[in-house]
């Protein structure tokens, strides 16, 4: 086939400048590669391609910094945003975040993200909810539904056995250091204009220092979850969205 | 501040003296008796408000030391203190540290242990700083200050190694030297780095945002080829062999003609050097070789003081026995190697330490 050649008047869509052209190691229907595009689209709309700093975590995402063109640094499993903490504090000029999934934030990073929050460091958290450990082979999350069947729950999560789940999120809200917390999807396209929108805002009110930002994605794992990309929307939507409802739940300024 | 200042000091109070002096960056901590004065004296300092310099209470041992690896990748000049548990707590994050070669400081005034043990002087972190701690093939840049004096030098010396090397560098002190008051001639103010500065010395790694620099920084000690992880693990061994090579320090007081020598570290080593002339005045030629650095650890001139025919080697510690086996490791069979500690925050006299010579050695 001949190239054929884009005039830059008729094209309407393009890969993000600051996503790299190395291939990712995503699942096919993994949400990891829209939040990815969306977290470049928004770094580059706001001129920060060269102030950004981004704190990948251990889990799928954990090289995040292959994919996206800034500096990045790799946390110990859980540790991001005290890594990012310093990251911020020691260089206010930079827009500085993590991108972490459920198990090493909500599980063994608890403890620090919540002080970061309550702290009112000047980052913003991208945390991607798909309720399971995807690298480690598909095991409990916190956030694991109840009844739902994972590599350590494999009769489905009960309550009594594994304990329940909890939206940390909603935790999180009630800290004055935070001050903008949303939940967002990528399933559709207008919950990607919406998860767009999210990202943005996130940036701008660390950027204004105005404390800690938190943009909880929910998110699918087909794999994990053992479903066709299309199933897993489906099922994510009848199941997990209940649970972890999208919208909102706080955005406020730094009390004085 | 005035230029060079004498001061009374403890020896945790001038560690942050001499971090504010020396132009660090930040202070990342977590209060832990017996070196709780290092982040209170920052506090009272506050010199956010006069060199610049962030200073964060954190809310535990594995957060601040995590802090210290988000700063130290980012190219400053950071710092954290800790006791004994605390700094189990951080083994984690300083295999991270070591294993992504980022320059930092950690300040290790210890108590006794095991567990969480008691909060009076001991040496039994030795194995720790200089044996690892946390998993895998790394090494510290461990210093042993002897006085207060020196607390506060190997701060800036401390920093000077850890960012010649991109390797962490921990003082390893005790309750006794942190808690201790003597003596120190403060070092002039130094002015933190310039933005200007930091980049010409760390703009090849540090992750300061990519400004104009086409290729990005990225600080990871992740790599899942097995080929290229062994690669990574040559290049960081050359880099310890070079360490042991270039940076071995000790002090020999008489060990000249001596005939037994003590080996002793920190404030073990300040009681020794009382043995000595007691042995002396006794007519038993009793040498004290000091390290400095236990790692890398004195081995050469160890090894040449049993080759000369030293009849004996006593390692007195504070601990069960741990730096014996870097003392046996020199001496190489040549001449017995004895330890004598004691534990759980109990000191020995001079007088104990010749007993147990006489008693071990010469007979």
């Amino acid at each position: 086939m001949a190239e054929v050649e884009i005039k830059a008047e008729n094209l309407v869509y393009g890969k993000p400048r600051l996503i790299t052209d190395e291939v990712m190691h995503y699942c096919p229907g993994c949400s990891h590669g829209t939040v990815h595009k969306l977290v470049a689209e928004v770094i580059e709309e706001m001129g920060l391609e060269g102030a950004s700093v981004g704190v990948s975590p251990v889990g799928c995402s954990v090289f995040a910094y292959r994919y996206i063109d800034i500096d990045w640094i790799e946390a110990a499993h859980g540790r991001a945003c005290a890594v990012a903490t310093a990251a911020k504090r020691l260089n206010p000029q930079n827009l500085v975040f993590t991108y972490q999934g459920d198990g090493d934030l909500a599980a063994i990073g608890a403890g620090e993200t919540i002080h970061a929050a309550a702290r009112g460091e000047n980052i913003v958290t991208i945390f991607i909810n798909n309720a399971i450990y995807g690298m480690t082979g598909g095991q409990m999350s916190p956030t694991t539904l109840l009844g739902m069947k994972t590599a350590t729950t494999p009769y489905g999560r009960d309550p009594q056995l594994n304990g329940f789940p909890y939206k940390i999120a909603d935790m999180m809200a009630h800290l004055d250091g935070a001050t903008y917390i949303t939940r967002q999807s990528v399933h559709t396209p207008a919950a990607v204009r919406k998860c767009k929108k999210a990202i943005r805002k996130a940036f701008e009110n660390s950027m204004a220092g105005n404390g800690y930002s938190l943009v909880e994605v929910v998110a699918t794992c087909n794999s994990g979850w053992k479903l066709s990309p299309v199933a897993a929307n489906k099922w994510m939507e009848e199941n997990m969205v209940p649970v972890y409802p999208l919208g909102d739940i706080k955005s406020t300024t730094l009390p004085k | 501040m005035a230029d060079k200042e004498v001061k009374l000091m403890k020896g945790n109070e001038v560690i942050a003296h001499a971090a504010v002096r020396c132009g660090c960056d930040g202070y990342f901590g977590y209060p832990i008796t017996p070196q709780s004065e290092v982040m209170e004296t920052l506090m009272e300092l506050e010199p956010w408000k006069t060199t610049g310099m962030v200073v964060l209470q954190a809310e535990s041992e594995v957060s601040s030391i995590n802090m210290v690896y988000g700063g130290a990748a980012t190219g400053k000049k950071v710092m954290t203190s800790s006791s004994s548990p605390g700094v189990s707590l951080m083994s984690e994050g300083l295999s991270y540290i070591a294993a992504s070669e980022l320059p930092c400081l950690v300040v290790n005034c210890q108590r006794g242990g095991p567990g969480l043990g008691t909060i009076q002087p001991s040496q039994g972190d030795y194995f720790q700083a200089c044996k690892g701690g946390g998993h895998g093939d790394y090494h510290l840049i461990v210093l042993a200050p002897a006085s207060v004096q020196e607390m506060h030098d190997f701060v800036g010396l401390g920093f000077d190694l850890a960012f010649k090397y991109r390797n962490p560098a921990m003082i390893l002190a005790d309750g006794a030297i942190g808690q201790m008051m003597e003596k120190v001639v403060l070092a002039p103010q130094q002015p933190r780095r310039t933005q200007e500065e930091l980049l010409a010395q760390c703009g090849k790694w540090a992750t300061t945002g990519k400004g104009e620099r086409k290729e990005q920084n990225i600080c990871t000690s992740l790599e899942l080829q097995s080929e290229l992880m062994e690669k990574i693990n040559e290049r960081m061994q050359a880099k310890y062999r070079e360490i042991e090579q270039n940076e071995a320090r000790w002090e020999e007081i008489e060990c000249e003609d001596a005939d037994y020598i003590i080996v002793a570290f920190g404030s073990s080593a300040r009681i020794c050097s009382a043995t000595v002339e007691m042995a002396r005045k006794e007519g038993l030629k009793v040498g004290l070789l000091r390290p400095i650095t236990l790692y890398p650890f004195p081995t050469k001139p160890i090894e040449a003081l049993a080759e000369r025919g030293v009849k004996g080697f006593l390692s007195v510690e504070l601990n069960a026995g741990q730096m014996v086996e870097d003392v046996r490791l020199a001496v190489e069979g040549k001449a017995p190697v004895k330890h004598y500690g004691r534990m759980g925050g109990m000191m020995f006299n001079p007088q104990d330490v010749l007993d147990e010579l006489k008693d071990k050695l010469v007979k």
